[in-house]
């Protein structure tokens, strides 16, 4: 790997700037900054592909089932909503 | 016709689960249940007293959606709009009970840890200082069954448990409930600059947690 000049965003600092890059919410010459760096630093891209992937984990599917008696209260209230719809 | 196709449709197909409930398709109002309403009471606690009154609020929330969904024109996703209730319904309850989470003064809530710590990168006496002396494993170096794995998920639920509330709250609306960050900032009564900043504490303690999963045996 490339090593970085002295004057390069480090990747300390990268890290703390994920979340504003991956908004839209750096200035330019900063966004352009954090890509040059991401060019030559594959432990950043690392980072990044950690970050990009626990955003995508947060979001899947709920394996956890809703606690059993919210369950069926919800299922009953179901049934009475569909019985008064179809009268 | 395919019958798997008229009683489950993906989660992800709006229209599929909007012509679903229109019509009272049980089985997929179940389905939806399963799926969201843990989520659902989790986000309800943070703003009301009890567990008991959070359910009711869930509760509420599901009436609602089965008795606005002929209303409902798609403008948003319906995971969206059904978050947007039940964050409405657990706000009412919340002030009714004098229990609003002040999350404007929770703001950047004295939490400064870095994103990662300190000690994985390279001291100031370095050549390179600031950059990683212990990087991140590549996630290609990694079998896709174990990034996909239940338990993955798993780990960054229990991570998610243990965030601070207002960094919990911004992390579910936006990468659980897919909301804007615009709406997020105006449901919290937050800046879009304290909304990252909390984003960004949140997101990056879930990161830890996907790492420490991904390093073990």
């Amino acid at each position: 790997m490339a090593m970085p000049e002295k004057t390069d965003l480090t990747c300390n600092e990268l890290v703390e700037l994920v979340t504003d890059y991956l908004e839209g919410a750096l200035p330019t010459h900063d966004r352009l900054d954090f890509e040059h760096h991401l060019v030559w630093c594959s432990w950043c891209r690392d980072y990044l592909d950690h970050m990009r992937r626990t955003i995508e984990l947060t979001g899947g599917p709920d394996e956890s089932e809703p606690p059993s008696p919210l369950r069926e209260q919800l299922l009953d209230a179901f049934k009475d909503w569909k019985r008064t719809r179809e009268t | 016709m395919q019958r798997a196709a008229a009683t489950t449709p993906a989660l992800t197909e709006d229209s599929a689960i909007v012509a679903a409930l229109r019509r009272g398709d049980e089985a997929v109002f179940t389905t939806l249940v399963n799926a969201y309403s843990t989520s659902l009471l989790r986000l309800a606690q943070d703003f009301v007293r009890t567990r008991a009154v959070a359910e009711e609020v869930v509760q509420e929330t599901w009436l609602a959606v089965l008795n606005g969904i002929d209303r409902f024109e798609g403008r948003s996703t319906f995971k969206t709009w059904l978050y947007r209730i039940l964050v409405n319904k657990a706000k009412t309850r919340g002030v009714r009970e004098a229990r609003t989470i002040p999350f404007s003064a929770l703001a950047p809530d004295g939490d400064d840890e870095p994103a990662v710590p300190e000690d994985r990168f390279r001291g100031p006496d370095d050549q390179w200082p600031g950059h990683w002396a212990s990087p991140p494993v590549p996630l290609d170096t990694i079998p896709e069954q174990r990034l996909l794995a239940r338990e993955a998920r798993g780990r960054i639920a229990e991570a998610l448990e243990t965030l601070p509330d207002s960094q919990r709250v911004v992390v579910m609306l936006r990468d659980i409930a897919g909301w804007e960050s615009e709406e997020v900032c105006e449901a919290l009564g937050l800046t879009e600059g304290n909304q990252r900043v909390l984003l960004h504490r949140g997101r990056a303690k879930l990161r830890a947690a996907f790492e420490r999963y991904l390093e073990e045996d």
